[in-house]
């Protein structure tokens, strides 16, 4: 017997949408052109709701939802824009800013970098938080990319396109708190890495400059997002 | 002989007993026995002695020994007597305690003896799994970890989760709240009594594996458990057919290693899974798809605790216990500035002032009365306007903390509440899994500020941030380490705000606590 699938329809911004039982309300607003800022969900890679941009509100409750693991419902209503959520971006963009070493005038990807364009859109013009400027390290062992902590987010795009779709599972992470800190392998260096295949996946799917191709030098890297979509198929495959 | 007593030589104790009676020749008609909690750490290690008439002494140490001996035919030995009927012991109502320093925890016949395991017979003999569901649904017992969710209701979510290879029973006993030890106590005094409640979950939900998912400094806790898993599957009352009916529940112990994160149930699957320890968002929730995928019940060590007697005595016996909407009794870890710090276990309902100042016996050193912490680093501070007011989920939610699973910590005017504030927020900085932004930057930023407040260099635009940052975490973190992380400052501020302003403006800290800089006065104070 054929599973049925089951429709549901609800609103976005004041948009009706339709969109299947299976679906979230990120995938849902995409499809449908409405953009839900977002960090670390990658369209192909397992939605971790760690960066807290895609929170929603869904009227008839006051908790704020993720919208990138929040399953849609029948007459639900989404609220993506209002002046509590941007408030909210506004300050956890601040947190990412000022928890790491962000400085974009001397960045490989100024002008192509995620974190960054979320920023402008926002409206952080400065932040409102003290640095914490922690001394952290680059890691240039890799003959061809160089992973630097000052301006990673710890959104797991690399750890997750690793491990989920190429198999590899090199990065991870160490620490907790504010101690956190990728690693690959075991906490080696990455040039050492044994499991690492050197494909790039996770250098092009990271959204900020902290894994980037060696020899570009500031606002030359941008990421090859043409390639993403394949991310999806590729995973699709593999399941089938 | 629970961890507590044992650093004061209490099994040091049962063996200068155990002499006194050898050398006395009283072997025969004197029995000494080793049990778990008694319950008042302030008067630790306690013995008493049951004959013709029952005798508490307190403060015993070795030396002791052949004093209490020589007494049990003559008069009680005057310097040590523990008055029975003192209100520690008067005013509690035991359930979940009723065998912890009665019985030997390390004996299951000891256990049986005290009607153990009869509820799990009784279950399995006569009751359908819906109606022992039923009947935990009839008691209205709410999950003691904290949340309060009603157990009954899961229980039923999780019977009804389809699943074709298997649900699982998980026991959360990583008590990691600072001031807090009930579960340990429970583990340490009674663990049959925990086995028995997993094993009528398992029973009702339809699942025959279980973990215990204990924290790793819980050593003599993990002992005990692990002796009372071999000696309840020796007698057949865990493991395959139990008492020879279909019904198989295996029961493995999972260590935790030190992150207080692990205590969230998402996170503690993931620990059980061998994965790294984070949260990931809810829903699915793990009645539907929890470890590995399959549904799984997780209740807290003292909400299993409270089943035996539910099944034994009925749920309308339990649902009599308590108020309207929270029944039965809590266990509490009374702990600070108060008399008789100690395990305490109270109808829910009893006053704040009545757990304060009557079982705990006041504030010592005639010191006031400031507020009392209740739910750890996720609850709040109650200040002395609220003493009467009944302690149940809701009313402690209304006044902006949260039951939580039995720390209760009374302050006095020797605390500063900028200094308790960032005590937890410095504990939730330090425990927060660093997965997502708001709780793993933003409980730096907050202890930060705390930090400059408490200096005596904060600003009133420290204020301010500090309830932005409060707001933003409370709202949008991940888990509820994250959410909950901000209620002791926000607490505070509504409480105590003058003590924040106080730093700010006057750089004064009344408690004494907090080391202020104040460069200009000093100068100010030198002659030149």
């Amino acid at each position: 017997m054929k599973k049925q699938v089951q429709i549901k329809t609800l609103q976005i911004e004041g948009q009706d949408v339709s969109a299947t039982g299976e679906q979230t309300i990120l995938q849902v607003a995409l499809e449908n052109n409405i953009q839900i800022p977002r960090l670390c969900y990658v369209e192909g890679l397992s939605a971790v709701g760690a960066c807290r941009l895609c929170m929603v509100e869904v009227k008839g409750g006051n908790r704020l939802l993720p919208a990138c693991v929040t399953r849609v419902a029948e007459g639900m209503e989404v609220t993506v824009f209002s002046e509590r959520l941007n408030a909210y971006r506004k300050l956890v963009l601040e947190m990412m800013f000022s928890e790491r070493n962000h400085i974009c005038s001397v960045c490989v990807v100024n002008g192509h970098c995620e974190l960054q364009t979320l920023a402008m859109k926002h409206g952080v013009t400065h932040i409102t938080v003290p640095y914490l400027h922690p001394r952290v390290a680059v890691d240039a062992s890799h003959e061809r990319f160089t992973l630097d902590h000052n301006r990673c987010v710890l959104c797991a795009r690399c750890v997750r396109v690793c491990a989920e779709i190429e198999g590899a599972h090199t990065w991870d992470f160490k620490g907790r708190g504010i101690e956190t800190r990728v690693i690959s392998d075991m906490n080696e260096a990455w040039g050492d890495s044994e499991t690492c295949t050197s494909c790039g996946k996770c250098v092009h799917v990271c959204p900020t400059g902290a894994l980037f191709e060696k020899g570009k030098s500031v606002a030359e890297m941008s990421k090859r997002k043409q390639y993403l979509p394949y991310l999806t198929m590729m995973r699709d495959e593999a399941k089938a | 002989m629970a961890a507590s007593c044992l650093s004061s030589r209490s099994d040091q104790v049962k063996s200068a007993l155990d002499t006194a009676v050898k050398s006395r020749g009283l072997e025969h008609k004197c029995k000494v026995k080793g049990v778990g909690c008694m319950g008042l750490c302030a008067a630790g290690p306690l013995v008493e002695t049951r004959g013709q008439t029952r005798t508490m002494y307190q403060g015993v140490t070795p030396e002791d020994a052949p004093a209490i001996v020589a007494s049990l035919d003559a008069q009680p030995v005057e310097r040590l007597v523990l008055p029975l009927d003192m209100p520690f012991f008067a005013g509690q109502r035991k359930i979940v305690l009723e065998n912890s320093g009665e019985i030997d925890p390390e004996r299951i016949e000891d256990y049986i003896a005290a009607g153990g395991y009869e509820s799990l017979v009784t279950a399995l003999a006569g009751m359908t799994p819906q109606q022992v569901i039923e009947e935990v649904r009839k008691s209205g017992l709410r999950g003691r970890g904290g949340a309060g969710y009603p157990t009954g209701l899961k229980w039923s979510t999780v019977q009804k989760a389809s699943s074709e290879d298997g649900k699982y029973v998980i026991c959360n006993a990583d008590e990691g709240d600072p001031g807090a030890f009930m579960d340990r106590s429970v583990l340490e005094s009674d663990p049959h009594r925990v086995l028995e409640g997993m094993a009528i979950a398992a029973y009702a939900v339809g699942a025959s594996k279980g973990y215990i998912y204990v924290r790793a400094e819980y050593p003599l806790a993990v002992k005990r458990l692990k002796e009372a898993i071999r000696q309840a599957e020796k007698i057949g009352l865990l493991g395959i057919d139990i008492c020879e009916t279909t019904f198989s529940f295996r029961v493995e112990i999972r260590l935790g290693a030190g992150a207080f994160v692990c205590g969230e149930e998402t996170a503690l699957i993931a620990s059980i899974e061998g994965n790294r320890g984070t949260p990931r968002p809810r829903p699915p929730y793990p009645a539907q798809q929890g470890l590995g995928g399959k549904p799984t019940l997780i209740n807290n060590v003292e909400t299993y605790a409270n089943i035996a007697p539910i099944i034994r005595n009925g749920g309308e016996w339990f649902a009599g216990i308590g108020t309207e909407k929270s029944k039965g009794t809590k266990v509490f870890a009374l702990a600070g500035r108060v008399r008789n710090t100690g395990l305490i276990e109270v109808p829910m309902g009893i006053t704040l002032r009545e757990i304060v100042f009557n079982l705990g016996g006041g504030i010592p050193d005639d010191r006031k009365f400031k507020a009392v912490q209740t739910g750890g680093p996720s609850g709040g501070c109650v200040p002395e306007r609220y003493l009467d007011m009944p302690v149940d989920y809701e009313s402690l939610a209304s006044v902006g903390s949260i039951m939580g699973s039995g720390g209760m910590i009374v302050v006095d005017d020797s605390s500063c509440m900028v200094d308790v504030a960032k005590f937890f927020m410095d504990f939730c900085r330090s425990e927060s899994c660093g997965k997502c932004v708001p709780c793993r930057v933003g409980t730096v930023h907050v202890h930060e500020l705390l930090t400059k407040i408490s200096r005596g260099e904060g600003t009133s635009a420290d204020l301010d941030l500090l309830e932005r940052l409060c707001d933003m975490m409370k709202s949008s973190s991940l888990c509820g380490l994250g959410q909950s992380a901000p209620n002791p400052v926000v607490s505070t501020l509504r409480y105590f705000r003058h003590e924040y302003e106080q730093h700010i403006h006057q750089k004064r800290c009344d408690a004494g606590v907090c080391d202020i800089h104040q460069p200009e006065q000093v100068l100010a104070g030198v002659e030149r």
